[in-house]
This record gives structure tokens, C-alpha cells and sequence, in this order.
């Protein structure tokens, strides 16, 4: 089965989103994929709220194992989360470990009154209790195969499989 | 044979000197320290990394402040830190170093931050504890102080952006200094083209010229130009005796007064390590003045000392 199309997916999720967002809701991507979706949604949508942006690598469940990831990016939240509605932003939503070291990032900043997940895609096999409240598509692709957005000079997103 | 710092797969395990750390090792380093400046700017300043981890600070030799930085980087990424003032513990009661550190290793420390007078302490622990201990040298004798060096150029990097076009100077009792030995290897490293020592001669270990710095006697010569200026700090130990001939005498040649600091590039920032000697190496109204830095390098130490462990705990 072909992977489906990043854009038809990010015009379905502005389509999906517009009606419940507001001039106080606030968005924060997840580092990189999910960063980039966020900030072509928030553009699209016309959000006011400055975008937030997370690199969950200071949070991640893996860190004994796996160490320190290259390359953190400063996550940055240039907004008070305090009572704030909040839709979480992230490419690929699988085990649901990357959104729960996000939702544990963001409570250090703060309390939210809500957080919701955005995801493009959820190609399933979740480890956690955790589920997408607005999603493009549900899409199964091969236990360990990484499925990933990229996007190109123009700024045009593409799923793409990587081994 | 390896550097002793590596573990098998290449990774940072110990922090003993940048001496001879890869480029993208040092680069890496900085780099997360950035990251980590913006947590230190939130309301919990703390994250998960270390948590149930314990950091035991051997301080060998006294110092407030870098205990103390590395004690609040150690707690800002959740670890128990146990500061061990060994000075006035068992090694008064005859107990030898190596037999210090396997009664906290049974106490299960997971990471060691050693000061001590004596240079290649540190490497014997970190040779003695095995990969599953980190070992981080926090000064060692006239050997290396690596997290200072680190900081150092965090600092020139906020700055500056580039090491590719900068000339550096490194001013006063340059013979003494770890600081300025690890701050040394890591320009040369990060391709800094400049790197200049200052300070009379009975200051200036032999054979300095070999770490690719070029040494000035004067400081009209040594500061004409340059990006940032480093000074160290003049021990009140060594203004006894033969080195110098007075603390009056070294300040009129090489403290840095708002005249000869105007040799610098206009921009130029002013550095130090700490303590300040008000009146010997430095004048008040240069440390206090808009282009001293010295203030940001202490809060850019707790942000390169929480990299450096969140780095050799994960490895």
C-alpha cells in the first residue's frame, strides 16, 4: 500500500482543526517532523499564540539505555502555560513514548487546562494509553521500519520510509 | 592505544582533559549546553536525566565555586549529589585515594567529580573504577581543569559565533594555570587561528609555544587586536618569592586597566574564571565595565557542566 500524501493529510487536519481553535489555543511541535507540520498548521489556521516548539530529548524514557541524543535542539514554549488549551503537534504518533516525554516537558513549564494530540499519521502498535484526537490517517507500516516526514527546499512535506 | 576518555564505541565516558577529544566530541558538548541554557531560564529548572542517580563531589583541594556549579548542574538534571570535603575526612586518617573511592563505589556512586592538587588524579580513578563509574576531572594539579575550558569557549562562542577568524589572549600566571591549558587545547581544537599568552617570563611554562600560541611579554603586543581577553588569576602564593616582585609591580605590567584594554578590538569581551583579584590582575572598573563577561561564563557553567554529565550518563 502507498504511503499517503503529507499535504492531502495537513489540508484534512486544517479542515479537521479549524472549528475548535480559538484565539487563546496555543500550539507546540514536537522536534523535527512534528515542528514542521505544527508550523505550516499554524500558519494555515491563522493562530495568534506564538508556536512552541519541543525537543523531548531531555525526557526520553530511553536515555540509560540509549544515552544522550546528537544534536538537542532548545525547546522553546514562548507562551504561559498555565490554563491554556494546548494541541500537541507530532508527525508520527507509534509507541506514544515521544508524547509522553513531550506532555511530561510541557508540565514543566507549566499546568495546562488541556492538551490535545495532532498527529499526521498513527501507524499503531502504541505502548502507552495514549491516542491522537485529531488525525490524518491510520497507516501500518513494518514492526522496526521508520516512517518519517520530510520536507524539501520548497517546504513540502513527504512520508517517507526509511530502513 | 585509546584515549582513556573512550569507551570502546567512541563515546565520551570519562572527562579527564580536551587534550586530544575529537572536534565533534567538543562541538557536541556546546552544543547541548545550549540546549540546556533555556532550561535553567524556566520555572523548574530540572530535568528527568539523572534521576536515582548519584554524583559524589571529591574536592581534594578547596573551591566554592565550581563545587558549587557542578553541584546545582548535578541537581538541575535530578541526580543526589554527596559532596565529600576529603581535606578533613578519612585521607587525614590515612586512608589512600583509590581506597576512598571503592567505599563510595560500594555506596554506589555512578559518578565522580574530582579536584585534586595532584595532576593524573583523576585518571587513575577513572582507570580504577571501570566504564560503568564516570569520572570527571573538576582540576587537577597544573594539568587540566576540562569544564572550565568548555565554558570558556561556550562563553567566546555566545559571543563571538566563529573560532574561524578570532585572535584570543590568555593574560597573567599562565605557568600555574590548568585553566589556561584546557582552555588552550579546546581553541586549537574548534580552529580558533589566534591564541596569544601574556605575562612575564618567570610566568610562562617552558616549551608553551608548542600548544601553537604565540607568547607576548607585552601587553600592548599581546592584546592589540584581539577578540576576547582571558585573565587568570594570580595566586597570592606565588607573589611571594622568586616569580614576581610584587602584586603593585604585576598590576602596573599586566593587569587589565580600560587603557590597555582599549588595544583590543572595540568589541572585544573581557573573560575571567574566577576569583577575581580586584587591583592585581584585573581593574575594577574592566570587570565591572560592559565588556566583562564574567558574570554569563558562570551561568553558561552550570549549562556546559549539566551537558557534560547528562553526556557521560548516558553512555
Amino acid at each position: 500500500m502507498p504511503l499517503p500524501d503529507a499535504e492531502a493529510l495537513c489540508a484534512e487536519l486544517v479542515k479537521k482543526l479549524r472549528p475548535v481553535v480559538t484565539a487563546a489555543t496555543a500550539m507546540v511541535g514536537i522536534h523535527t517532523g512534528g515542528a514542521w507540520l505544527a508550523e505550516r498548521l499554524h500558519r494555515e489556521l491563522g493562530l495568534t499564540v506564538p508556536l512552541g516548539r519541543l525537543d523531548i530529548s531531555f525526557y526520553r524514557d530511553d536515555y540509560a539505555k540509549s544515552g544522550l541524543h546528537k544534536s538537542v535542539k532548545a525547546s522553546q514554549i514562548p507562551f504561559e502555560v498555565d490554563g491554556r488549551h494546548i494541541l500537541l503537534v507530532d508527525d508520527v504518533l507509534y509507541t506514544g513514548r515521544t508524547v509522553r516525554a513531550a506532555m511530561n516537558e510541557l508540565f514543566d513549564y507549566g499546568r495546562p487546562e488541556s492538551i490535545s494530540l495532532v498527529a499526521l499519521v498513527d501507524r499503531g502498535e502504541r505502548e502507552l494509553p495514549i491516542c491522537a484526537q485529531y488525525c490524518g490517517a491510520t497507516h501500518a507500516v513494518p514492526k522496526g521500519a521508520m516512517l518519517r516526514l520530510h520536507r524539501d527546499d520548497s517546504g513540502r512535506l513527504a512520508l517517507r520510509l526509511d530502513a | 592505544m585509546r584515549n582513556p576518555q573512550l569507551n570502546a564505541r567512541g563515546e565520551l565516558t570519562h572527562l579527564l582533559t580536551l587534550e586530544g577529544l575529537p572536534r565533534e566530541i567538543i562541538v557536541n558538548i556546546l552544543d547541548t549546553a545550549a540546549s540546556f541554557v533555556g532550561v535553567t531560564e524556566r520555572d523548574v529548572k530540572k530535568v528527568p536525566l539523572l534521576r536515582g542517580k548519584s554524583v559524589f563531589n571529591l574536592f581534594f583541594e578547596n573551591s566554592t565555586r565550581t563545587r558549587t556549579t557542578f553541584e546545582i548542574a548535578a541537581k538541575r538534571l535530578s541526580a543526589d549529589v554527596i559532596n565529600l570535603n576529603i581535606t578533613t575526612s578519612s585521607t587525614q586518617k590515612g586512608e589512600t585515594l583509590l581506597d576512598t573511592v571503592d567505599n563510595l563505589s560500594a555506596m554506589h556512586a555512578d559518578m565522580f567529580v574530582v579536584r585534586h592538587a595532584q595532576s593524573g588524579a583523576a585518571h587513575m580513578i577513572a582507570r580504577h573504577v571501570g566504564p560503568e563509574r564516570h569520572v570527571i576531572n573538576a582540576g587537577d594539579g597544573r594539568h587540566a581543569h576540562p569544564t572550565q575550558g568548555l565554558l570558556d569557549a561556550y562563553t567566546i562562542r555566545h559571543y563571538k559565533r566563529d573560532f574561524g577568524a578570532l585572535a584570543v589572549a590568555i593574560v597573567g600566571d599562565i605557568l600555574h594555570s590548568r585553566v589556561a591549558r584546557s582552555l588552550i587545547h579546546a581553541l586549537n581544537i574548534l580552529g580558533t587561528p589566534e591564541v596569544r599568552v601574556i605575562g612575564p617570563q618567570t610566568l610562562m611554562p617552558a616549551g608553551v609555544e608548542s600548544l601553537g600560541v604565540r607568547v607576548c611579554h607585552d601587553m600592548r603586543e599581546g592584546l592589540a587586536g584581539v577578540d576576547a581577553v582571558v585573565m587568570l588569576r594570580l595566586q597570592s602564593e606565588r607573589m611571594r618569592g622568586p616569580l614576581l616582585p610584587s602584586a603593585q609591580e604585576f598590576f602596573k605590567y599586566y593587569g587589565l586597566t580600560p587603557d590597555k584594554l582599549a588595544l583590543a578590538k572595540p568589541d572585544a569581551i573581557v573573560m575571567h574564571p574566577g576569583p577575581m583579584n580586584r587591583g592585581i590582575e584585573i581593574d575594577s572598573a574592566v570587570a565591572d565595565g560592559p565588556r566583562s563577561v564574567i558574570l554569563p561564563q558562570v551561568t553558561f557553567g552550570i549549562a556546559v557542566r549539566m551537558a557534560v554529565m547528562s553526556i557521560l550518563g548516558g553512555t
